[in-house]
């Protein structure tokens, strides 16, 4: 499935998310969270530094690592993604969503 | 397959009676998962539920080895001395590598993700605990009356445990 962020054509699954990491830019990350309506700090921009990092290390993801990980606590991620911090911070930072019940 | 008049499910208000491993897993995994998408979730700690909430005894739930055909051991085998604690051990360390998290810390996990604790008045008194026995993430000791309270509203979901 193609959808258009910023002017760009981008592959995406069903769900929204992107199919190659290597499609996404910070333009498109922001106008996802638009879609989410969530205006973007430098604490999500840090939080999906580290979510990348972790997908290119083929890291599995639950909020229990993010939790240790030191880069937010996990009452901060859920205040930075009160929807559901796991699968919308993964979509907006272009990564797989997580199949993790943790 | 997407049905609109589908309603969502906006609040997840679980009842936990029970204390072993297995029964307190599953209820915390409910518990969080909501969260997770976004779901309010509230825990009612009752009857035995209360034990994963005491300070003394939330780090030594075992699984049920007697009575319990699922471990798939003869009833006498799983009475005998340590074969809980052996059986829980097992199960602990299978755990720790799916990154699921001690008893403890789940807490402390359900509790920063929002989700809301509270502890049954009636068992309190049944048990002769007092609040200060359990953890600190407990928000109150309630009464049934008030826990259906809080459950009031549009797309609340009610589940005993």
């Amino acid at each position: 499935m193609g959808k258009t962020y910023a002017g760009v054509s981008v592959n995406v699954n069903e769900e929204g998310y992107l199919t190659d990491l290597n499609q996404w830019t910070k333009e498109i990350a922001t106008e996802m969270a638009a879609e989410e309506e969530l205006e973007l700090s430098d604490d999500h921009w840090k939080v999906f530094d580290y979510l990348q990092e972790q997908q290119r290390n083929e890291v599995s993801l639950s909020i229990r690592k993010v939790g240790k990980s030191g880069v937010v606590s996990i009452k901060e991620f859920y205040a930075l993604f009160p929807k559901g911090p796991l699968k919308i911070s993964s979509k907006l930072a272009g990564i797989p969503k997580p199949a993790s019940c943790i | 397959m997407e049905n609109k008049d589908n309603k969502p499910i906006k609040k997840m208000m679980l009842i936990l009676s029970k204390a072993t491993l297995d029964n307190v897993y599953a209820c915390f995994i409910l518990a969080n998962g909501a969260r997770m998408e976004g779901i309010e979730s509230e825990i009612f700690f009752t009857f035995f539920g209360l034990e994963a909430v005491h300070k003394k005894k939330l780090e030594n739930l075992h699984i049920a080895t007697v009575g319990n055909p699922a471990m798939h051991m003869p009833t006498m085998l799983g009475g005998l001395p340590g074969m809980e604690a052996f059986a829980t051990k097992m199960m602990k360390n299978e755990m720790e590598k799916l990154d699921i998290p001690p008893v403890g810390e789940f807490l402390e996990i359900l509790s920063a993700s929002g989700s809301k604790l509270w502890a049954c008045k009636l068992a309190m008194e049944m048990f002769h605990y007092e609040k200060s026995d359990l953890i600190d993430e407990i928000e109150d000791v309630i009464t049934v009356g008030d826990f259906y309270e809080k459950a009031k509203g549009d797309g609340t979901h009610l589940m005993f445990i």
